[in-house]
């Protein structure tokens, strides 16, 4: 078939090969570590301005050129976020790698940790160092049990190589990196959360300001908290340098990312894709493997269950930038639409946690709704109210409304519910992360909703 | 605060082996401060014990330096740990959107079915012989091989009607002795 997207693997490039194994020896064939090392090597350097750079601001200022975004769902640059530390506090520095991976629709974290966890190990390391590190966590949910012992077996190969503890290969630098397994809770993926709960209290989120993890985190310490794939992005860049990153994807959202498609699809799977460079359509159908046979498209969650559907057949409005410079407009259909965030942006979503999940015309709107907010009302941490109630109401009128049960004001009642809780009445993004669902099936599918609600002829 | 189990009461009829005791001890040490291992010693004595006993929470509370209800509150929110014992074998079967569109709600009420449970109910639910606990849990971050379950710990992707038949059928038949994980 002419024009089929392909990937472009990079951070993916070995881990489903045949014969590539997620031990220490056979990462090291593959040129693994070599980055590190030469991070590790990097003799201080002058900048065109007559600055001096020690070797860890070099890695910083790389990082930052590449403008690399956070890959765990918020999509802040990593670059920016590491600039808010402190790096002259007598304080310790943590870094903490989130593997919660618990975003319904997300399994890319879990494929590098099981196939390739040295390479997020060196993420780590490069991350750290740059950073002054000396004790880096990886914060890994409960259920991935097997998932842990990968990486508590790879940090033992990394130790007895020299490459963790004391005195790393014999250059002075010291980093501890402890697994830390999570038990079940989904709010412990969002960074604040996180941190509560690796101090060994309930997840609950702190309050931001002040509580900006990179400002005040762990133990009151600044603490760098980055994805699994950010982390895995960031030994890119180091090898390739920011330019040359930045070169890949579109300006403002540079490099690959791990799109993780499922649902209603024939091929459901992971794939790396340039940012921007392939579309809605590609990743669904050349990537996927396209619809069920005889099936038609219904819907598309573009980036974890929290990102606000789109509808097929929508048209957006998409900014573009000519080679003169200047803006010009396009239509676009909602199988056109590039996958970056400027895109899904213009068309009233996100992309999240880079996670499709694919609808065809054989799922019920209602049903999906109910099952996405069944997550939320028993996810949700309880500390704030509108949070709690609604969530927990959504998904009862939704659940009433399966039975047959609604009523005719309950469409009205999920609008008015999902329109109270966000916009800075709860404590943390979980308040947007429950609504927007309900807010985009409702307005999108208003009549199979209201199908369901009309009292019996 | 790290005085041996004697130091709660109730710690008296709870077993700690050496091993035991030494992996948390071990545990313990990585955190900067005791609490923040609070985790993965509860992790540690549910793995050993089962599930966490009072007698559990109070050892874990001495060994982190944190009052029981500390800890209770920890094992009352994180919905991996359990307050009773589970059954011998636990199936824990993925309930989000791309599972259920996969068919695991389908899955669910088999098992239910099959074992007597209640299909309706989501928690938790053990047989009147606790045999088996069968229970929905929440995105497994396996949503490409959809349907996905546990059985104890393990994982099993794509799973189908049949398989589940077959997986109750070696449970039922398994020697009594065998922890069936
Ligand atoms: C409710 C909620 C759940 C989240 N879950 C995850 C998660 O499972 N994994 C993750 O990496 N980030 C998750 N995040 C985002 C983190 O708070 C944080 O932004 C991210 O880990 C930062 O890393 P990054 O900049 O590399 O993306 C979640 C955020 C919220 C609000
Ligand atoms: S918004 Fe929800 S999840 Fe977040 S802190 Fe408040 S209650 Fe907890
Ligand atoms: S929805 Fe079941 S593993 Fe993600």
């Amino acid at each position: 078939m002419p024009n089929m997207i392909q990937e472009r693997r990079i951070i993916l490039e070995h881990l489903d090969r045949a014969g590539y194994t997620p031990d220490l020896g056979c990462y090291r064939r593959h040129g693994g570590y070599a980055t590190f090392e030469r991070c590790l090597a990097l003799e201080p350097a002058a900048t065109p301005e007559g600055q001096t750079l020690s070797g860890p601001e070099q890695i910083r200022l790389e990082v930052r050129r590449s403008g690399l975004r956070g890959r765990g769902g918020a999509g802040f640059p990593c670059g920016v976020k590491w600039s808010f530390v402190n790096l002259d506090s007598d304080r310790p520095i943590y870094l903490i790698c989130n593997a919660d991976e618990s975003e319904p629709g997300t399994f890319k974290d879990r494929q590098i940790i099981h196939k390739d966890p040295h390479q997020l190990i060196e993420g780590i390391l490069i991350a750290a160092y740059a950073n002054r590190v000396h004790q880096a966590f990886i914060y890994i949910r409960g259920e991935f049990i097997e998932g842990a012992r990968i990486l508590d077996r790879a940090l033992d190969e990394a130790r007895g190589a020299g490459l963790l503890g004391r005195d790393i290969l014999g250059r002075g630098y010291d980093l501890e990196i402890c697994v830390h397994r999570g038990a079940g809770a989904y709010i412990c993926g969002e960074e604040t959360g996180l941190i509560e709960s690796l101090e060994g209290r309930r997840p609950y989120p702190r309050i931001k300001p002040p509580y900006y993890p990179a400002v005040l985190g762990l133990y009151q310490c600044p603490t760098i908290v980055n994805n699994v794939e950010t982390l895995c992005a960031v030994k890119h860049v180091a090898a390739m340098g920011g330019n040359e990153y930045a070169k890949l994807g579109v300006p403002g959202d540079p490099g690959t990312r791990i799109v993780c498609v499922s649902g209603q699809v024939r091929r459901p799977g992971y794939f790396e894709i340039e940012i921007g460079k392939a579309t809605l359509g590609q990743l669904i159908h050349d990537l996927a493997g396209g619809l069920h046979p005889g099936r038609s498209l219904k819907a598309v969650i573009p980036g974890g269950s929290s990102a606000k559907v789109l509808r097929a057949g929508e048209k957006y409005k998409l900014k573009f930038a000519r080679p003169d410079g200047k803006e010009i407009e396009r239509e676009a259909a909602l199988l056109d639409l590039p996958y970056d965030s400027a895109s899904l942006a213009a068309a009233g979503s996100m992309c999240g946690s880079g996670a499709i999940v694919v609808l065809d015309d054989s799922a019920s709107a209602v049903e999906a709704l109910a099952n996405i907010a069944e997550f939320y009302a028993h996810e949700s941490c309880g500390q704030c109210t509108p949070c709690r109630e609604g969530s927990l109401w959504m998904h009862k009128i939704l659940q009433r409304i399966l039975r047959r049960q609604g009523r005719p004001a309950d469409v009205d009642n999920l609008e008015r519910i999902a329109h109270n809780i966000p916009g800075g009445r709860t404590v943390c993004a979980f308040g947007e992360a429950c609504s927007w669902p309900v807010q985009s099936f409702v307005a999108k599918f208003g009549d199979e909703f209201r199908q369901m609600t009309a009292p019996p002829p | 605060m790290n005085t041996p189990s004697s130091a709660s009461p109730a710690a008296g009829c709870l077993r700690i082996p050496p091993a035991l005791e030494a992996a948390v001890a071990e545990r313990i040490a990585r955190y900067p401060q005791p609490r923040g291992a609070a985790l993965m010693v509860l992790h540690a004595l549910q793995d050993h014990f089962g599930f966490l006993s009072n007698e559990a929470i109070e050892w874990a509370a001495a060994r982190l330096g944190v009052q029981p209800m500390q800890v209770l509150e920890l094992a009352t929110f994180y919905p991996m740990f359990r307050q009773e014992p589970p059954g011998r074998f636990h199936f824990k079967i993925c309930r989000t959107l791309s599972c259920a569109l996969a068919g695991s709600l389908a899955l669910h009420a088999r098992l239910c079915d099959r074992l007597g449970l209640d299909p309706a109910s989501h928690g938790p639910q053990t047989t009147a012989d606790g045999r088996f606990t069968v229970e929905l849990v929440e995105c497994l971050a396996s949503c490409h091989t959809a349907p996905v379950l546990f059985c104890n710990q393990t994982f099993c992707e794509k799973a189908t009607p049949e398989q589940v038949d077959r997986m109750i059928e070696e449970c039922r038949s398994a020697p009594p002795e065998a922890d069936g994980s």
